[in-house]
């Protein structure tokens, strides 16, 4: 087995966890890497807590156990309760939260020992789309942190998933979440 | 494990099972698809009325009330001399029964995709294979796949095998609702279907034709009807070697090699696992993970449930001490109730030095199945002789209450 | 079993009939127990039997009939004994009670 990272959205329903995975996993096909993109499955009611997966690798991926133990979790509404969306990350993982706090008083307010990068998503996709979708915002965070694909080929997906000017707005989330995210 | 060897030229893009159903469906030529949607399904036909709509596929959509008139409508058009596919999981299965044995005596070369769903009552949308197995005896050629890949793969073979002149039945293609319906996976599609169609001519067989009438499905007293099911008979026993010619010529096609049993790692295995379906990609990786803590395990896919492989299963599995079956479905009331394990049995009631065959339900309702309850399951049977009571019966892992000791 | 029917090999597969109109070698004319009987004198040539018929055993010949009463007629209707089953809805269904229905003897 190569090297592997395994990624837990958490959003709610709306928001775009699981076009994000997906997103993130037609990137990584394209880079001829191998990837698995799939939603916590029967979850998808508008306002309701939902749960996507991204597993990415240089290797065949041939699990489909869901994640227990993730190396990032993207979290798309703080205002989900961390009982759900902490369980599981890895110790040495990374927690991406949409908050306009910054990561170290995101850090402290949840008294977490994990690395923390934050971004005020909900802002960025105001700003830009005029709509509080921030799945995007969020994975130009990632993107950022983790390195998993470049920035590239996400935007070539994302043109490839929406096209024409809502392709474009998106880029434009992914671009400005991707130069502000602030890590501890 | 497949290889690639990309014969045809192919474009890699990251695709759901439902989704690579779709371009096998439009690369494949079919005129005529009808379907109702149900979860898991909806997806396929979300996918193929998108592709008809931007005009990159050339199929008349009928829009019908119920998963009856689905099949009906297909096998009317397919009587007509029309390729045709359907897809639908669950209840929706359940409701087309009826006909799935008037697609297979009439011997029309109808495609099926079915994700696999769960039955109700109590509702459930989440995947085994109850549905599935419930189609046992519908003399319906039925394939299992265990990636997007091979959904891909696979419905592209199903038209040549079901339109096969020795074959002329059905063909069912399952996976797992969700686990594989709605995953992103790499996938390979050929860059034009030409060569596809190549590979599907267009056969003639005995159709509606107002020019040359025939009559279908008239009714056919005791002297008459018994000669016509054994003649199914005698096409799914075929069908076996058709699948396999099919599977080589497919592989020479497309670059990738199927069989009716796949292994990994049996050659010096003491226990195999038996699975079908996408928990194998889990069961492998468990596989890897108990080698390299020196533990001689292995792992076998049945991809062909009907016709059952039993040759390929036996000389696959042999030299096994310990086979365990998983299977996702459960025939209630039979003491090995596991209709997979059933069959596996069976296939081995005349070999000498059969190994032990263990029967494990697990994943009913998509309850969860992870690398480590492969692990735990061969801890329990590694200590486990022909004594024990837990090849004597199905064990019913993960349920709360049961303990399997 | 009767061994003069042909095996599972020669049937067509999904038991086809592959010869349009077979159906007429089956004679179902000795189902019959009543024999309907059209009164050519009496018919009005309103082929209303023909219509009802189920069977479709009532034949409009091209031979011109002269009544009785010297009322000529284009057609003259004729049963197929064949295959009339003897149901008797063209005798019930005649508006002018042209047709008889007698007893069938054997």
């Amino acid at each position: 087995m190569g090297s592997r990272i395994e990624i837990r959205w958490h959003g709610r329903g709306g928001q775009g966890a699981v076009t994000a995975a997906t997103v993130l996993a037609e990137a990584a096909v394209m880079e001829g890497l191998y990837a698995q993109a799939f939603p916590e499955f029967g979850a998808e009611r508008r306002g309701a807590p939902v749960k996507a997966y991204n597993r990415v690798g240089n290797s065949p991926i041939r699990t489909r156990a869901p994640i227990r133990n993730p190396d990032v979790v993207v979290v798309l509404d703080t205002s989900l309760p961390p009982d759900l969306y902490m369980p599981g990350l890895k110790e040495d993982g990374y927690l991406i939260v949409n908050t306009g706090l910054a990561p170290e008083e995101f850090k402290s307010k949840l008294g977490i020992n994990v690395k923390v990068a934050a971004v005020n998503a909900t802002k960025i996709a105001l700003d830009i789309l005029g709509v509080p979708i921030v799945n995007m915002a969020m994975l130009g965070a990632l993107l950022r942190v983790t390195k998993v694909v470049g920035l590239k080929s996400v935007e070539d997906a994302v043109m490839e998933t929406f096209g024409g000017h809502i392709g474009e707005k998106n880029v434009e989330a992914i671009r400005r979440a991707f130069n502000l995210v602030e890590v501890v | 494990m497949a290889v690639q060897r990309l014969v045809v030229e192919q474009v890699r893009l990251a695709l759901s099972s439902n989704q690579a159903v779709a371009y096998a469906v439009r690369d494949a030529d079919v005129d005529v698809v009808a379907a109702y949607p149900i979860t898991p399904q909806t997806t396929v036909m979300e996918k193929i009325s998108e592709m008809i709509a931007n005009g990159e596929m050339d199929a008349e959509l009928i829009h019908v009330e119920s998963e009856h008139s689905a099949l009906s409508a297909v096998v009317g058009a397919s009587a007509a001399g029309a390729r045709v596919f359907t897809a639908t999981s669950s209840q929706g299965l359940e409701l087309m029964h009826e006909i799935l044995h008037i697609a297979s005596g009439l011997r029309l070369p109808v495609v099926m995709a079915v994700p696999t769903r769960a039955l109700s009552a109590p509702i459930s949308i989440w995947n085994d294979y109850s549905d599935l197995m419930n189609t046992r005896d519908t003399s319906w050629v039925t394939l299992i796949a265990s990636t997007a890949q091979e959904v891909y793969d696979t419905v592209i073979e199903a038209f040549r095998i079901a339109e096969d002149p020795r074959i002329l039945l059905p063909v069912m293609i399952g996976y797992d609702g969700f686990a594989m319906s709605h995953t992103y996976e790499p996938v390979y599609i050929a860059k034009s279907p030409e060569r596809i169609r190549e590979f599907l001519p267009r056969r003639d067989r005995v159709k509606l034709d107002p020019n040359r009438p025939v009559t279908m499905g008239t009714i056919t007293p005791p002297e008459w009807y018994y000669e016509l099911k054994y003649q199914q008979v005698v096409a799914m026993n075929e069908a076996l070697k058709v699948v396999k010619e099919t599977d080589k010529l497919l592989g020479e096609l497309l670059g990738r090699d199927y069989e009716p049993v796949e292994t990994y790692m049996m050659d010096d295995a003491e226990i195999g696992f038996l699975v079908y379906g996408g928990v194998y990609g889990t069961l492998v990786e468990a596989i890897d993970t108990m080698r390299s803590k020196g533990f001689r395990v292995g792992a076998a896919r049945l991809r062909l449930w009907r016709p059952f492989p039993v040759e390929d299963l036996v000389e696959k599995t042999r030299n096994l001490e310990k086979l365990i079956v998983v299977d996702r479905a459960i025939s209630y009331g039979a003491r090995i109730a596991g209709p997979v394990a059933l069959e596996v049995i069976s296939a081995y009631y005349y070999e000498d030095d059969a190994p032990l065959i263990a029967s494990v339900i697990a994943g009913i309702g998509q309850r969860t199945i992870t690398e480590d309850d492969f692990v735990k399951l061969a801890e329990v049977y590694m200590r486990k002789g022909r004594d024990s009571p837990l090849y004597r019966e199905s064990i019913y892992w993960g349920v709360r209450g049961v303990e399997v000791k | 079993m009767d061994s003069q029917l042909p095996t599972w090999r020669e049937l067509p597969l999904g038991g086809v009939i592959l010869e349009p109109g077979n159906s007429v070698r089956r004679k179902t004319g000795d189902w019959r127990v009543f024999k309907p009987v059209i009164n050519q004198d009496a018919c009005i040539r309103c082929l209303l039997c023909w219509v009802y018929c189920p069977d479709g055993v009532i034949h409009i010949l091209d031979k011109p009939y002269t009544s009785s009463k010297g009322k000529t007629w284009d057609v003259t209707l004729e049963i197929d004994y064949d295959h009339c089953k003897g149901c008797g809805i063209c005798v019930e269904e005649c508006p002018v009670d042209a047709i008889d229905f007698i007893e069938e003897v054997k």
